[in-house]
């Protein structure tokens, strides 16, 4: 008994470190798809890019762990900034045909560079001292890392909720999202708009590529592998929903890792039937107003 | 007065051409040039018969491209699974020749049947959903299909695939032989009957219909078309056709891979029928047997090299010639467009 709450207990801290990187990463996903209607499949890509970058440089350069992310975050935000303006503006009016099309091609293209740039196998990751051992919780210890990443999850949970609900800019991206329209007549620069929240969300993306090296490996396939992971919990949520993507994300990551703790034959198959299900009895997301 | 530059035949195509009744009336009459695809497989079949099995491949990959124009490029069905019908057919196919006949007419067929059943069934839970959605559910069954095919080891072999696909000879004649002869010629046969349906289901009056739908579906459900019916039953057609690749593919391989339930195969399939053009039919065969041959010996060299040129070409194809290569053929080839150069 003594031992199965042990086993639970661990599986809900596992599972919760989890559900954060995939809210870190999901997060910018849902945010584009509700504000700019692109559905951006190769947000992995971005995801992957920040990952890359950032381990490199705490693998090779020896920066700080929590640099490493800065840089994860920030050059991410600067190449999305360039994609944006070249390819996935001319989105915004396309069909989702060719949203697809043109994503999967970008996919890709990332795959591609990558491979080249990085090699074919899988990016191991040098974690601090501090981040490998265990840390004493009172109760029990955990390994670090995952309090680390529930940490930085909750930090980033928290900042976005500020920017998105008591900034001039959060007010701005909540009106564009309700009432595109309305919110041009106001005066608004919808465009420039949607350039910053690209950049900011694929820059999440990017932070949380870094932060779950250690969990979601670093490889050059890694947007194709994780691509539905993120849709299920984009999807379930509904675009463009903030808090409904951080309870979706922590319960998938609680349930996929049960999951494949308890029924490791089952467990990616159950979640699957679970979204379809969901979509179909809810199309635009479980927590959606309609 | 200054001489007409245009010449009398141009000024006929020039009328036709603007007339948009000529495409509805005469779309289905076969000209000249339609031949040339088939003319060309024949040939391929005597001039290159040491890529016999290159060429099958080609001519699967047409077929399950032109089951996907049907619904994307006719009835404007936005759907990223269409891997779920061809990775079923292509399971059922072998599954029939393992465990019930040998006969490849009747294997055939079953493919079909369950590639139709699928689509149908799919279709009624997906079809009504439109946009972000559909594009998830269905790529959502994909990955599940591919999750329970791998689990279920003992039915399909999990990872390692279904091996033991043996085929009896075709009309207990012809012998699926190893060089691909056979093979080649009941692919070929079986693409250009089934091409010949979707060439008439597409010039009719159902085809129109479909296309009306695609342009706008409520001003069609306005003038009393039954909209979700006839998605449902160009679903079903598309996936029997899927289906059809599916078991064909399953047929010559004599092997069932896991890898028929991918998103790498099902956006494989639309980069195909995107690179070729959508809506024309023809555009499925050039962008499929482009797509294939060029695959072939480009990822031979390097499959990363290969990946990063689809991948540009597409995003190129996407921002620059949305009609696709057939599109862009045709486009440098009107009547109109030369006159305005």
């Amino acid at each position: 008994m003594d031992l199965f709450l042990n086993n639970v207990s661990f599986l809900i801290v596992d599972g919760i470190a989890y559900g954060m990187v995939l809210f870190v990463i999901s997060i910018g996903l849902a945010i584009t798809m509700g504000l700019m209607r692109v559905v951006n499949l190769a947000h992995g890509s971005f995801a992957a890019f920040g990952g890359y970058i950032g381990i490199k440089a705490v693998n090779e350069l020896g920066v700080p762990f929590p640099v490493g992310l800065m840089i994860a975050f920030s050059g991410t935000f600067l190449v999305s900034i360039v994609l944006e303006r070249l390819l996935y503006v001319h989105l915004y009016k396309a069909s989702e045909l060719k949203q697809v099309l043109m994503t999967v091609g970008v996919i890709l293209v990332s795959i591609a560079s990558f491979n080249l740039a990085f090699g074919a196998q899988s990016l191991p990751v040098k974690l601090p001292p501090y981040l490998t051992g265990p840390v004493d919780l009172g109760f029990r210890e955990v390994p670090s890392y995952r309090v680390f990443l529930i940490a930085v999850g909750l930090a980033m949970m928290i900042g976005l909720w500020l920017l998105l609900d008591r900034t001039r800019f959060g007010a701005q991206i909540r009106a564009a999202v309700d009432n595109r329209h309305m919110a041009e007549s106001m005066g608004i620069d919808v465009m420039r708009l949607f350039t910053i929240t690209f950049a900011l969300g694929s820059g999440m993306a990017g932070l949380g590529g870094a932060l779950g090296a250690e969990i979601l490996p670093l490889e050059p396939v890694y947007a194709f592998k994780h691509l539905l992971t993120f849709l299920i919990v984009v999807s379930v949520a509904g675009f463009g929903n903030i808090k409904a993507v951080a309870v979706v994300s922590l319960i998938l990551g609680v349930i996929d890792t049960a999951g494949r703790y308890f029924v490791p034959a089952y467990g990616a198959f159950v979640i699957y039937l679970t979204m379809i299900a969901i979509l179909l009895w809810r199309p635009n997301g479980l927590f959606s107003k309609t | 007065m200054q001489p007409d530059p245009i010449s009398p035949r141009a000024r006929i195509l020039q009328a036709l051409a603007a007339d948009p009744r000529t495409r509805l009336l005469h779309g289905h009459r076969f000209r000249a040039a339609e031949a040339l695809p088939w003319i060309l497989a024949v040939v391929a079949y005597f001039a290159f018969d040491t890529y016999l099995s290159l060429g099958i491949a080609v001519l699967i990959a047409v077929l399950f491209t032109l089951s996907l124009d049907l619904v994307i490029g006719y009835a404007g069905i936005a759907t990223l699974g269409h891997a779920t019908m061809y990775g079923f057919g292509a399971y059922t196919a072998g599954l029939v020749a393992v465990h019930f006949t040998r006969e490849p007419v009747t294997g055939l067929f079953m493919a079909m049947l369950a590639g139709a059943a699928m689509a149908f069934v799919t279709g009624r839970l997906f079809l009504h959903l439109r946009g972000n959605t559909l594009i998830m559910l269905t790529l959502a069954v994909v990955v599940m299909l591919s999750e329970v095919a791998n689990k279920a080891t003992s039915l399909t072999g999990g990872e390692d695939g279904l091996r033991g696909v043996v085929i009896d000879p075709l009309f207990g004649i012809y012998k699926f032989d190893i060089w691909g002869r056979t093979r080649y010629w009941y692919v070929l046969v079986t693409l250009f009957v089934l091409f010949l349906i979707a060439r008439r289901i597409a010039h009719s009056s159902f085809g129109f219909a479909l296309q009306g739908i695609r342009e706008n579906d409520r001003r069609m459900s306005a003038i009393g078309s039954p909209v979700p019916w006839r998605l449902l039953v160009i679903y079903t057609i598309g996936g029997a056709f899927a289906g059809a690749a599916g078991g064909l593919l399953a047929q010559s391989n004599r092997f069932v891979g896991l890898d028929v339930f991918s998103i790498s195969t099902t956006s494989t399939v639309l980069i195909m029928l995107v690179l070729g053009g959508t809506g024309r039919l023809y555009g499925a065969l050039v962008g499929a047997a482009i797509y294939v041959m060029l695959h072939h010996f480009a990822s031979a060299i390097n499959p990363f090299h290969w990946m990063f040129v689809v991948g540009a070409v597409l995003i190129l194809t996407v921002l620059f010639a949305p009609a696709g290569l057939f599109g862009l053929i045709e486009k440098l080839s009107s009547p109109l467009n030369r006159r305005a150069r």
